[in-house]
C-alpha cells in the first residue's frame, strides 16, 4: 500500500478542471471553478483560504468524500471518475489519512484502540495490528500513551494520537483539515513541526488552513478564492491566474 | 469478530439504556416461553388425565324427564339398575366393561382418626371401566357384591390420612358411616381429575355393600345406580354404542318416543375439547406475548435511532478513514442482534427460573418446550435483524462530509 517510492513523475494528486456546485436558494452556487492542481510524491502543499473560497469543497473532493460535478481527480495517475461509494472508501483507506480540526477521536477508547480502528475495515483482518499502532504513536511521540483515552491527553496530544491514526494505513497523502485550529500557539508549533518531520521521512502532506503563519510553514503555498487559483507558491503555476 | 467485539464495546458504554432497551426483549422473550410452559403444562395434565381416566369412554346417567310439563330432578324416573349394565355387555359387542355406581359422602374413621370421603358403591366392572389398580391387597368378586360383603377398597388419599404409613391399611378395618367394613384392597394413585378435584379421596365398595348399609336408605332398590362408565373397544365405535346404548335403555325403561330419558357423553371427547379449549387459549396468551416481544423489538429500533444520530461524527470518521457503507450497515445491524441477543439470553433464564417457581413452588404443571425456546431466541435474533435494519441503513447512507461537520 506505500507507494511514496512509486515512479516520482507520477503526480500523486492530479486535478483537472475539477468544477463543483451547490444548489443554494434556489441557484446553483458554483463553489469551485476548473481547478487545476498537481502534487507530487514527496511535496508538502498548504491549500489557504477564506471562508466560502471552496478550499473545503477542493480538500473533499481530494479526500475522496464527494466526487466532482465536473473535472477529473486522480490519485497516483488513477482517475477516481465514476467510482462507487464502495470503492471511493476503498481509495480512501488505501491512499488518504485524514487529520481534522476536532480530532474526531473515539471518546473512551484508548489511543491504541483509536489508532487501530481504521484497520478493521480491511477485507483481510490485519494480523499485526497493535504493532502497527504501537510504532505509529511512537512516530508521533506517544510512545508512553498507548492506554490513555482521549479525556486524560492534551489537546496537542489527542491530536497527535489523530495523526498517528491517520498514519497506520500507510497512506500516500496525509489530508489535513485545520489541524491546528482547536490548539493554541505553541501547541500549533509542535503539530506543524510533526508535519514538518514526517514531510521529511516521505510523506506527501496536503494542509487546508485559513492561517498564513501555519500555511507559512508549507513548501509550497496553493490559494484559492471565489472557486478558482489565486496564486501558486511554487514552480508549478498550473492553475495560476 | 472484531465488528462484534466494537459492538458489545459500544453498548457496555451505555449500560443503562443497554439494559432498558433489552428489558422489552427480556419481558416478551419470558413471557412467550412462561406462556407456552402453562399452556403445554395443562395440555399434558390433560392428556395424562385421559390416560387414567382410560380411553374410549362413555358415560350414562339418567337425565330429568318432563312429567307433565314440570322438570324433574335428574334420575328422578328413570333409574338405572345394575341389570341394565348387565344387558349392555350381554346385548354390545363393542363395549369391554360396564362399571356401574353410586355416589355418597362418608365419614370414615379408623382409631382415633377420621376423614370424611367421597364412596362409590359399584359392581366389579368399574375398576376396569374406570381403569383403577389395585396396588395392594384384592379387588372384590362378584359374589362379594351380590352378598353385600363388608369390604372396601381404599383410595390413596384416604389411606394417607387414616394411617401413618398406607402399607398397612390393607387387612384393617375402618368404620364408615358407622359400619364397620375391612380394607381389602389399596388403589393405585390417580390424582385430580379434570375439575381439580383429588380422585384418590374415595373409598370404593361393592354396590350392595353401599346401598344396603352406607348410602342406601331403607325401602330402596339396592341394585339401583346412578351412572355407568361404558368402556368400548375402539374408538370407531363409540358412536355406534352410544346410540345402541340409549336405544337399548329406552327400550328396556319403555320411554315415550322423542323423550329424552338418559344421557350418554363421550369423556373422552370431552376431555379433548377441553384441551382443544386449553390450546387456543394458552396460544392466544402467548400471541399476546409475542406483541410484547415485537414492542420490544420496537424499542430497539428506538434506541438504536437515538445511537446512530449520537455517533454520526465517529460514522463519518469510519467512513474517511475507509469503511464502506456496507461495513457501517453491518456494524449497527450487529450491535441491535447482540442487543436483542443478550435480551433473550436473560429473558430466557428468567422464564427458566419462573417456570421452575410456579411448577415446584406453586405445584402448577408446567411443560418447558425446547423448540418453543430456540424459536424465541432464533425469532428474536431476526427482530434484532428486522428492526436494526433502518437505523442501520440509515447509518450506511449518511453522506462522510456532513456526519463529519454533524455537532
Amino acid at each position: 500500500m506505500n507507494e511514496l517510492s512509486s515512479s516520482a513523475s507520477t503526480p500523486t494528486i492530479q486535478c483537472e478542471q475539477l468544477s463543483h456546485s451547490f444548489p443554494m436558494a434556489g441557484e446553483r452556487f458554483q463553489v469551485l471553478k476548473g481547478i487545476d492542481l498537481t502534487v507530487m510524491p514527496g511535496e508538502m502543499v498548504a491549500i489557504i483560504g477564506p471562508s466560502g473560497s471552496g478550499k473545503s469543497t477542493l480538500m473533499n473532493l481530494i479526500g475522496c468524500l464527494m466526487t466532482p460535478e465536473q473535472g477529473e481527480l486522480k490519485i497516483l495517475g488513477k482517475s477516481t471518475s465514476g467510482l462507487t461509494k464502495a470503492q471511493l472508501a476503498d481509495v480512501r483507506r488505501d491512499h488518504i489519512g485524514f487529520v481534522f480540526q476536532q480530532f474526531n477521536l473515539l471518546a473512551r477508547t484508548s489511543a491504541l484502540d483509536n489508532v487501530k480502528m481504521p484497520l478493521m475495515y480491511h477485507d483481510e483482518p490485519i494480523k499485526d495490528a497493535d504493532e502497527r499502532a504501537r510504532a505509529c504513536l511512537e512516530s508521533v511521540g506517544l510512545g508512553d500513551r498507548l492506554h490513555n483515552h482521549p479525556s486524560q491527553l492534551s489537546g496537542g496530544q489527542q491530536q497527535r494520537v489523530a495523526i498517528a491514526r491517520a498514519l497506520i494505513n500507510r497512506p500516500d497523502i496525509l489530508l489535513a483539515d485545520e489541524p491546528t485550529g482547536a490548539l493554541d500557539t505553541h501547541t500549533s508549533g509542535e503539530i506543524m513541526a510533526l508535519f514538518r518531520k514526517l514531510n521529511n521521512a516521505g510523506h506527501t502532506v496536503v494542509l487546508v488552513t485559513h492561517e498564513m503563519e501555519v500555511a507559512e510553514q508549507a513548501d509550497r503555498i496553493v490559494m484559492v478564492r471565489d472557486g478558482c487559483l489565486l496564486q501558486d507558491s511554487s514552480q508549478h503555476l498550473e492553475g495560476a491566474k | 469478530m472484531s465488528q462484534l467485539f466494537t459492538a458489545l464495546i459500544s453498548l457496555r458504554r451505555n449500560m443503562m439504556r443497554s439494559i432498558l432497551t433489552t428489558l422489552g426483549i427480556i419481558i416478551g422473550i419470558s413471557a412467550v416461553i412462561i406462556m407456552f410452559a402453562l399452556g403445554e403444562g395443562a395440555q399434558r395434565e390433560v392428556e395424562e388425565k385421559i390416560k387414567s381416566l382410560g380411553t374410549n369412554l362413555l358415560m350414562v346417567r339418567a337425565e330429568a324427564i318432563n312429567t307433565a310439563g314440570a322438570r324433574g330432578a335428574s334420575g328422578n324416573v328413570n333409574r338405572l339398575n345394575i341389570s341394565d349394565a348387565d344387558a349392555i355387555k350381554r346385548d354390545l359387542s363393542e363395549v369391554v366393561a360396564v362399571g356401574a355406581y353410586n355416589r355418597g359422602q362418608a365419614q370414615v374413621v379408623y382409631g382415633n382418626q377420621n376423614w370424611n370421603t367421597g364412596i362409590q358403591g359399584a359392581n366389579v366392572d368399574l375398576l376396569t371401566a374406570s381403569n383403577w389398580q389395585v396396588t395392594d391387597g384384592r379387588a372384590y368378586s362378584e359374589s362379594e357384591v351380590r352378598s353385600g360383603a363388608k369390604v372396601v377398597l381404599i383410595g390413596e388419599t384416604v389411606a394417607k390420612e387414616l394411617f401413618d404409613d398406607p402399607a398397612f391399611a390393607v387387612g384393617e378395618t375402618v368404620r364408615v358411616n358407622k359400619i364397620p367394613l375391612k380394607i381389602i384392597g389399596l388403589l393405585g394413585a390417580k390424582g385430580e381429575d379434570m375439575r381439580g378435584f383429588d380422585q384418590d379421596d374415595i373409598l370404593i365398595m361393592p354396590l350392595t355393600t353401599a346401598n344396603r348399609r352406607v348410602i342406601g336408605k331403607s325401602g330402596r332398590d339396592i341394585n339401583r345406580v346412578s351412572r355407568m362408565v361404558v368402556a368400548v373397544d375402539e374408538e370407531n365405535n363409540m358412536t355406534y354404542v352410544s346410540e345402541e346404548m340409549e336405544r337399548l335403555l329406552n327400550q328396556r325403561h319403555r320411554v315415550a318416543a322423542g323423550q329424552t330419558a338418559f344421557s350418554v357423553r363421550n369423556l373422552s371427547a370431552m376431555l379433548s375439547t377441553r384441551a382443544e379449549a386449553n390450546k387456543v387459549f394458552s396460544s392466544l396468551l402467548a400471541g399476546v406475548a409475542g406483541v410484547s416481544l415485537l414492542v420490544g423489538g420496537i424499542g430497539v429500533m428506538n434506541i438504536m435511532l437515538v445511537s446512530v444520530t449520537e455517533r454520526t461524527r465517529e460514522i463519518g470518521l469510519r467512513m474517511a478513514v475507509g469503511a464502506k457503507p456496507r461495513a457501517i450497515l453491518a456494524q449497527f445491524l450487529i450491535e441491535s442482534v447482540v442487543l436483542c441477543l443478550v435480551g433473550a439470553m436473560l429473558g430466557l433464564l428468567i422464564s427458566l427460573l419462573a417456570v421452575g417457581l410456579m411448577q415446584f413452588g406453586m405445584g402448577w404443571s408446567m411443560a418447558l418446550s425446547p423448540v418453543i425456546m430456540l424459536i424465541s431466541v432464533v425469532g428474536t435474533a431476526l427482530i434484532g435483524v428486522g428492526f436494526g435494519f433502518y437505523p442501520a441503513y440509515k447509518a450506511s447512507n449518511l453522506d462522510p462530509i456532513e456526519a463529519l461537520r454533524f455537532e
